[in-house]
């Protein structure tokens, strides 16, 4: 068991390798209200006053597969097989189309969650682990990952505050775990949490206290970001920032 | 014995890979991307008799299926639909119950693929998770509870021809196999093999016309429609040849008239269900 746990992506270092690539991956992975998108934002703030090339994708985000995937949706039952599918074309178009010709372009690119949050889901929903790590096998190894671990209880609190309603599907409701939306939540973060922790040692997670401090953890993560950047452009990261706008 | 590809020259050398007879088909050697090799090991864990790989776990005791899975496989106009339109009403008239099946057609994204493909912006990686998304959600939507209620499942194509068309792409055959290890073994395969200097003439008869994607346009093989499409579809016969020892596809010469065919259909098919039955 733990071999094939161990290096999910362990090929995807052949790839950086083989097709001479520049940029660098930086990916963040928590489960929802674990402040991950936040240190995504500064982080991505941070390089681009010092003029990097930056690209931010954000898990689901693929216009043309949502196009195509949200009559299907409404209409069928999305077992877990047809769930993990289609993120995992999502991902494929994401990752075909920007991230690796913009890795190729020597971008840096921000990854707010990659495929360790399809590992951790599918599996929590009864794919098999084998399975799913080969489906994605394709994809590069990211030169950092940062998870950032919250008590369940703090994630719950900070997610739900003004939130009416969970939708089925984010819930978990489709795994019958319970009736309660809420209740169903709670579980199914927990086991997500369980996935992330077995993740977290084989696959070398800069693990982050999302509970302390926001400058605190970024100081954190930007210390190791600045060991990952390219040497030759390391230096820049120590000049003063250029004033730039608010990303759309 | 199936056209042996003659169209060679102009060819790239990544689909010419040559091996001795007495190896086993598809073992990633000549895999172009960075997948975990295959290793026979790997192979032969996944036993189950009923799926090439791991299957559907979450299925768990829910597999008793009593129904047949019968798929004819086939290029473009190589008659398939027609042989399953004799078919069906023949089972049906022996006593059957008969749903039929193909590919593209899941509720879910069978009109998405049709859409995204009219518009070319879709990576081959993408494309192929696609059409496994709408295979994954035929077979647990219709194909598996009719075999559950012991219906026969005709399959207009099954995940064959979506390998194929992966490998013709260049994507890990290793790789498109552990993706359909969520598939059912079916339990009867039928392969049509034509020429594809006779499947040319049958697409012009149907269509008038060559398909881009059925002339593997999107491949960038050939600026000519016409050699496109002969090269294009030598290639996916090539892969359907190194994949029937593999997958246990029965080949059958697509070459003669419908009712020839359907004849041969027809025995191997009862064939099949008499003798198993007993």
């Amino acid at each position: 068991m733990s071999t094939t746990r161990r290096n999910a992506l362990h090929y995807g270092n052949e790839a950086r390798n083989k097709e001479g690539l520049k940029g660098r991956l930086i990916v963040v992975e928590g489960i929802d209200g674990s402040g991950k998108s936040t240190q995504m934002h500064l982080v991505e703030q941070w390089l681009r006053s010092r003029n990097m090339a930056v690209f931010l994708t954000e898990w689901n985000s693929s216009d043309m597969v949502k196009q195509i995937t949200s009559k299907g949706k409404k209409k069928g039952k999305l077992t877990p097989t047809t769930f993990s599918l289609l993120h995992a074309t999502d991902f494929a178009d994401r990752y075909e189309r920007k991230i690796l010709p913009l890795l190729r372009a020597g971008y840096i690119v921000l990854a707010d969650r990659y495929v360790y949050t399809a590992f951790a889901r599918d599996i929590v929903r009864g794919c098999s682990r084998n399975w799913v790590y080969k489906v994605y096998s394709y994809a590069l190894k990211p030169d950092i990952i940062f998870y950032f671990k919250v008590p369940i209880d703090v994630a719950i609190e900070r997610i739900l505050v003004g939130r009416p309603k969970l939708k089925y599907y984010e819930a978990g409701m489709d795994l019958n775990l319970s009736n309660d939306p809420y209740e169903s939540y709670r579980i199914f973060q927990q086991r997500i949490i369980d996935e992330y922790d077995v993740m977290a040692q084989d696959e070398g997670f800069a693990v982050i206290d999302g509970t302390s401090a926001i400058e605190e953890q970024q100081a954190q993560v930007r210390g190791l970001v600045k060991g990952i950047i390219p040497k030759n452009q390391r230096k820049i990261l120590e000049t003063e920032p250029i004033n730039i706008g608010v990303p759309a | 014995m199936i056209g042996r590809t003659r169209v060679r020259k102009g060819t790239s050398k990544t689909i010419t890979a040559k091996r001795p007879r007495t190896q086993p088909p598809i073992k990633g050697a000549d895999d172009d991307d960075y997948d975990l090799p295959i290793t026979m090991k790997e192979t032969r864990r996944s036993r189950s008799p009923l799926f090439y790989g791991d299957g559907i776990r979450y299925l768990q005791g829910d597999t008793h299926l009593s129904g047949k899975l019968i798929v004819i496989e086939g290029p473009d106009a190589s008659g398939r639909t027609s042989q399953i339109s004799v078919i069906q009403p023949r089972l049906e008239a022996d006593g059957h119950a008969v749903v039929t099946t193909g590919l593209r057609r899941s509720e879910l994204i069978g009109e998405g693929i049709l859409e995204a493909k009219r518009n070319f912006v879709l990576g081959r990686r993408t494309l192929s998770l696609f059409y496994a998304a709408d295979f994954a959600d035929q077979l647990e939507n219709k194909i598996i509870p009719a075999l559950r209620a012991g219906y026969i499942v005709l399959a207009d194509r099954y995940i064959f021809t979506l390998m194929a068309r992966d490998a013709v792409r260049k994507i890990s055959k290793t790789w498109s196999h552990a993706l359909y290890g969520f598939a059912l073994k079916p339990d009867l395969v039928f392969y049509l093999d034509v020429d594809p200097n006779e499947l040319i003439h049958r697409v012009f008869q149907k269509n008038f016309s060559l398909d881009y994607y059925e002339s593997g346009a999107d491949v960038g093989l050939s600026e000519d429609m016409f050699e496109s499409f002969t090269m294009y579809q030598n290639m996916l016969a090539k892969e359907f040849h190194r994949m029937q020892k593999r997958y246990g596809l029965i080949p059958i010469d697509g070459n003669r008239t419908i009712e020839e065919i359907n004849t041969d259909l027809l025995k191997r098919i009862s064939d099949f269900l008499y003798t198993k039955a007993e």
